[in-house]
């Protein structure tokens, strides 16, 4: 696999990546939508300041997974959740959880760029505003351009911070959404598929800004392609049929997996 | 380059024999006959649509002009006043003989005989009975005017103003005439002198109900129509909005709401006679609100209107994208801040165009409001919404049942301002809409 050279040698340098501390521990997770059941008790624990990609066939359950960790189930009506999920040995099931809290920690980044029909100043300010990180003019100006340094968007927007973010191109778009996540200080960012609706060179873009979020954030990406996986992720989840198959270091899952259905998917034999 | 095409073609165009026959020139012929139809029901419509607009214009342009006689009126404290007793008793002003000034301006400007009384009669009539109204309001506003001459501008009455618009047929015999030959030649003398003129008629716009055509008007229908307007507008827009967003963000999708929402949609239908019935049972005889008052109106017409309403604000929340509330809701807004910061705004064009359709609906809404007895004779304006009025659909409906020829004219005049108002409220939809329109 010669698209691992660069980034092996990187990876390299993380060495032990079994010594990262947990940052979200996932225990026996089972999903139903209504009366199918779209997890099987499904143990996954994503680590700090780590990439963890979710891999898997169409329909296998990697969104479902994901939604977990930040509630966003809930907006689902016939959508149950059972098992228990930590965020810093805190459940974030339990009564006592505030969501509206729990998703200011643990950030969304959506599979079709969304960013609000408002200005792109507005987009960034409206999470920091809703939870009073920021208040007076120069707090929030200040939040704005730090979040859009961040996400790599702050010398293309900076001239134009009140125009509107819907019209900006695909990939700013998503990088607008990115910077509008990052903006409230989440501690984990999640990202469904978050480069599936871009080109080529606006999909770089936001790979490189994963790679560069990672120091400060720990993320979870859902991700159909199996290069995206191998070049933003330090640990890899293979998910079938609602089951996890395999979890492992990338380097490990994408030269030496343990299970043979990772095999043969990463092959090209099904998905 | 013809070279070039020609061997593209040559590659690219299967010979004709290999094609299968699937009809090609059927279809395109099918094409053309579709849109011949298309464009033949459109035609039609706009046939109709401009007969309808051209009869209502044609019969109710002159009711937007109106004759007037102006005559210097000598306001004698003789007729007026004769006893000298408005100090002590004011009232004595309010009850004074005004027709007799009319009556002598009249006999001086023809040079009529005063003992004449046939002739007299018939010079008086060509004067609206409103001039003993408008000559005691003047003389109460300004009890100085007694004993002076001022020259007044009085309405012409309704036959004469037919006359003189040219609407009443002049061969046929004068005694099945109600405009008689004199007249007809005092008129021709009093135009040419100036004294007879057709003015702009302010009066169809602000006079109250009246048996006299020329000082009948749609003010009191208008205001009438204003205040439920105001009513419905108030009442119905923040209720069926709010129960828009529970029924499509909040409620349980389960029978009892399925149910609810099929009752809505079936509501949306009932006649608006039926509502006429409820408002009368419950409003005016249950919970005793009075007959004939606008406020009765208004709530009717808002029960009529939110259904309308509340099925083009779930219809517009439902348009907007599922990623907006993800969006919101994935920056840790609550459910609320997600609809009152970002759903209902984009809904917005589609709430206001449905406000406002449903309203000019309701403006032209007439069988409700004749259960609860808005069709009144109301002269005076209503003070609030509690007092009797009518409504303007309602005043063309009493109009239309009037024989007199200056009526006709009024009814089309009448509707023409109707038409104007729903004309300028569908084209307030359109620019909002326009306005607001889909930005994600
Ligand atoms: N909102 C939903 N309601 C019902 N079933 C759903 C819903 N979302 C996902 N599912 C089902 O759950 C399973 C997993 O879906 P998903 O997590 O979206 O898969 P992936 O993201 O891996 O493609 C699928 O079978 C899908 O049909
Ligand atoms: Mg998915």
């Amino acid at each position: 696999m010669n698209m691992m050279s660069e980034a092996a040698v990187e990876k390299a340098l993380d060495q032990k990546m079994n010594t990262v501390p947990f940052k979200m521990i996932g225990k026996d997770v089972s999903v139903y939508y209504g009366e199918k059941r779209a997890l099987f008790d499904v143990n996954l624990n994503v680590r700090e300041n780590t990439v963890t990609a979710l891999i898997g066939p169409s329909g296998c359950g990697k969104s479902t997974f994901l939604r977990t960790l930040n509630r966003m189930n809930d907006t689902i009506d016939s959508c149950r959740v059972t098992g228990k999920i930590t965020l810093d040995d805190g459940d974030i099931y339990d009564p006592s959880i505030d969501v509206v809290e729990l998703r200011a920690r643990v950030g969304m980044v959506f599979q079709k760029p969304n960013p609000f029909p408002k200005s792109i100043y507005e987009n960034v300010t409206y999470g920091p505003k809703i939870h009073g990180l920021a208040r007076t003019k120069a707090e929030l100006d200040q939040v704005v351009e730090s979040s859009l340094q961040k996400a790599g968007l702050w010398n293309e927007v900076k001239d134009r911070l009140h125009e509107s973010g819907t019209g900006l191109s695909g990939g700013q778009q998503q990088r607008l959404c990115i910077a509008r996540a990052v903006a409230v200080s989440p501690e984990v960012i999640l990202m469904d598929e978050p480069c599936s609706a871009l080109d080529p060179i606006a999909t770089a873009k936001v790979e490189e800004l994963i790679h560069e979020l990672r120091t400060n954030y720990t993320i979870v990406i859902v991700t159909h392609s199996m290069q995206q996986a191998a070049r933003v992720s330090q640990r890899t989840a293979m998910f079938h049929l609602g089951n996890l198959v395999e979890e492992n270091d990338t380097d490990k899952m994408f030269t030496n997996p343990d299970d043979q259905r990772t095999q043969d998917y990463i092959m090209g034999r099904f998905g | 380059m013809t070279d070039m095409t020609s061997s593209v073609q040559s590659t690219f165009v299967r010979p004709a024999q290999a094609r299968r026959d699937i009809g090609i020139k059927k279809r395109y012929a099918a094409e053309r006959r579709f849109k011949a139809y298309g464009l033949t029901a459109i035609l039609i419509g706009l046939f109709f649509l401009f007969v309808l607009l051209w009869t209502v214009v044609s019969k109710g342009y002159t009711a937007f002009q109106q004759t007037a006689i102006t005559l210097p009126i000598e306001f004698s404290e003789k007729i007026i006043d004769p006893k000298n007793e408005r100090g002590a008793n004011p009232t004595k002003l309010m009850t004074a003989n005004y027709p007799l000034l009319v009556r002598d301006a009249l006999v001086k400007a023809l040079g009529i005989d005063p003992a004449n009384k046939p002739l007299v009669k018939q010079a008086t009539d060509m004067v609206s009975a409103s001039a003993r109204t408008q000559l005691r309001d003047l003389v109460v506003a300004n009890p100085a005017i007694i004993g002076t001459t001022a020259t007044v501008s009085l309405l012409a009455e309704g036959n004469i103003d037919s006359a003189n618009k040219g609407q009443i047929d002049l061969t046929v015999a004068e005694a099945n005439r109600k405009v008689k030959d004199q007249q007809i030649e005092w008129m021709k003398t009093l135009s040419e002198t100036g004294a007879m003129a057709k003015q702009f008629n302010t009066g169809l716009f602000t006079y109250g109900a009246s048996s006299r055509p020329e000082a009948a008007g749609i003010g009191v229908a208008a205001l009438g129509s204003l205040y439920m307007m105001l009513i419905v507008l108030v009442l119905a827009l923040p209720i069926g909005v709010a129960a828009s967003i529970y029924l499509e963000e909040f409620a349980p999708k389960n029978r009892l709401t399925d149910l609810i929402e099929v009752n809505i949609n079936n509501l949306a239908a009932v006649p608006s006679i039926v509502y006429g019935l409820l408002g009368l049972s419950i409003f005016i005889n249950f919970a005793g609100m009075p007959r004939s008052a606008a406020v009765v109106g208004g709530l009717v017409l808002t029960l009529m209107t939110l259904p309308t309403i509340i099925i083009a604000t779930r219809a517009a929340l439902k348009a907007v994208p599922p990623s907006i509330r993800s969006a919101a809701l994935g920056l840790g807004a609550s459910k609320m801040q997600t609809i009152f910061h970002h759903v209902l705004p984009l809904a917005m064009p589609g709430v206001l165009t449905g406000t406002i359709i449903g309203l000019a609906h309701a403006l032209g809404e007439t069988a409700p409001l004749l259960l609860i007895g808005m069709v009144a004779f109301v002269v005076d304006y209503p003070g609030s919404p509690m007092d009797p009025s009518t409504a303007l659909p309602v005043q063309i409906y009493m109009w239309a049942n009037e024989a007199e020829r200056a009526f006709v004219e009024r009814t089309s005049g009448a509707i023409m301002i109707l038409l104007v108002f729903l004309v300028v409220m569908n084209l307030g939809a359109i620019l909002l809409r326009r306005r607001f329109e889909r930005r994600w």
